[in-house]
């Protein structure tokens, strides 16, 4: 028997609406991988998102679900959680949606250390609305609002992440399929705010701007600029660069915001 | 050598992408105009790869 993810999308919704290669597809089946292997249940658990392409991701999965306004994922996720601490709360979203309109709220989840479990499908681009840049395309490159090349600096979205207070905060890519379910999976388990970055494709308005070729030569960039935080304690600052770092790069444990909120309530009750 | 898995490709799924059939160990599927195939069947080592990182819920692994 093959792997049933069919159970976990609503019934009718496939083929999805995303592009031939999209990686968004390959971060929903680890999604479903890591919500199996953690037990999650229909009724139990919540999938927020804003807007964008990575935003469609709730609207496939046969869970409760809410698909907001373009950077309030954190926002309604928070009202989701505080209103019912007992759920399981997951956000998925973009770069843009996340650390561009939604950055104040991505801070403030992070900040709060919340327990929820937040992906973001970082594509390094505004995917949706055909390929401006966002806080993470990187310098050089080219968008539709860049086309001489990108001139800003990107945010580091696991170190912004890590910099607000999230407490787990991990990072893959596309690629490494079978990473994505295992740290989903323990950011679901974690208590309190994680963070869990997968860096993915948009052949349709990042590739083809950016002089990719193909799909596949975007997945290989992807194989081949990731490196596992345990190898790169051993490389030097000169082979790191341009790579990225994976695996889990921060975990602590911190008194989480619902517990504390709980006792707020407990002494205004006297 | 023989197939360690059956490979089901759903073609109304299948968008053509190229993904499973470049990351193969083994080379058993190749692509056919716009859908991929499997090409090479006994040389299937069931290392589910190409089932995980097809974007597209289309091609599954049974192993055998
Ligand atoms: C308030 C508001 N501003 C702008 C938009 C237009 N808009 C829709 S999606 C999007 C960017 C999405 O980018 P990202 O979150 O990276 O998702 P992707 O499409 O790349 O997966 C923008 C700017 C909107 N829907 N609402
Ligand atoms: S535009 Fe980009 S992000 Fe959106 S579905 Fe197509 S490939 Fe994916
Ligand atoms: S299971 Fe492995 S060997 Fe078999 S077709 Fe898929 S990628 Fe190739
Ligand atoms: S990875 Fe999936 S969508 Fe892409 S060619 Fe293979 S079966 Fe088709
Ligand atoms: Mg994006």
């Amino acid at each position: 028997m093959a792997y049933d993810y069919e159970k976990s999308i609503r019934p009718g919704k496939l083929p999805h609406i995303w592009c031939p290669g999209c990686g968004h597809g390959i971060v929903m089946k680890g999604l479903i991988r890591a919500m199996d292997t953690c037990g999650l249940e229909k009724n139990n658990t919540a999938i927020v998102s804003g807007i964008g392409c990575a935003s469609r991701l709730p609207g496939y999965m046969d869970f409760c679900t809410l698909h907001t306004a373009h950077g309030r994922a954190a926002a309604f996720a928070t009202g989701v959680k505080m209103a019912k601490p007992e759920m399981n709360v997951i956000v998925c979203g973009g770069d843009g949606d996340g650390t561009a309109i939604g950055g104040n709220h991505f801070i403030h989840a992070c900040r709060r250390n919340i327990d929820m479990t937040y992906v973001l499908l970082n594509n390094h681009i505004y995917g949706m609305t055909g390929g401006q840049f966002s806080p993470c395309t990187p310098t050089g490159a080219k968008a539709s609002t860049t086309p001489y090349g990108n001139p800003d600096p990107i945010f580091d979205i696991s170190k912004l992440a890590i910099g607000a207070g999230a407490t787990f905060v991990a990072r893959t890519t596309a690629f490494h399929a079978t990473q994505i379910d295992k740290l989903i999976a323990e950011g679901i388990k974690h208590k309190g705010m994680s963070v869990i970055e997968v860096v993915d494709d948009c052949p349709t308005t990042y590739g083809r701007r950016n002089k990719f070729r193909s799909v596949v030569d975007m997945m290989k960039v992807l194989k081949d600029t990731a490196v596992p935080v345990a190898a790169a304690s051993k490389m030097t600052a000169e082979q790191l660069e341009g790579k990225i770092l994976t695996g889990v790069l921060y975990q602590e444990d911190k008194p989480e915001y619902c517990a504390q909120y709980k006792q707020v309530i407990a002494r205004a009750q006297g | 050598m023989s197939a360690k898995a059956e490979i089901e490709i759903i073609e109304r799924y299948c968008k053509g992408c190229a993904i499973c059939a470049e990351f193969c160990p083994t080379k058993v599927l190749e692509m056919d105009a716009f859908v991929v195939k499997v090409a090479n069947a006994d040389a299937c080592i069931a290392c589910n790869q190409c089932e995980l990182r097809c974007p597209d819920f289309a091609i599954k692994v049974h192993k055998l």
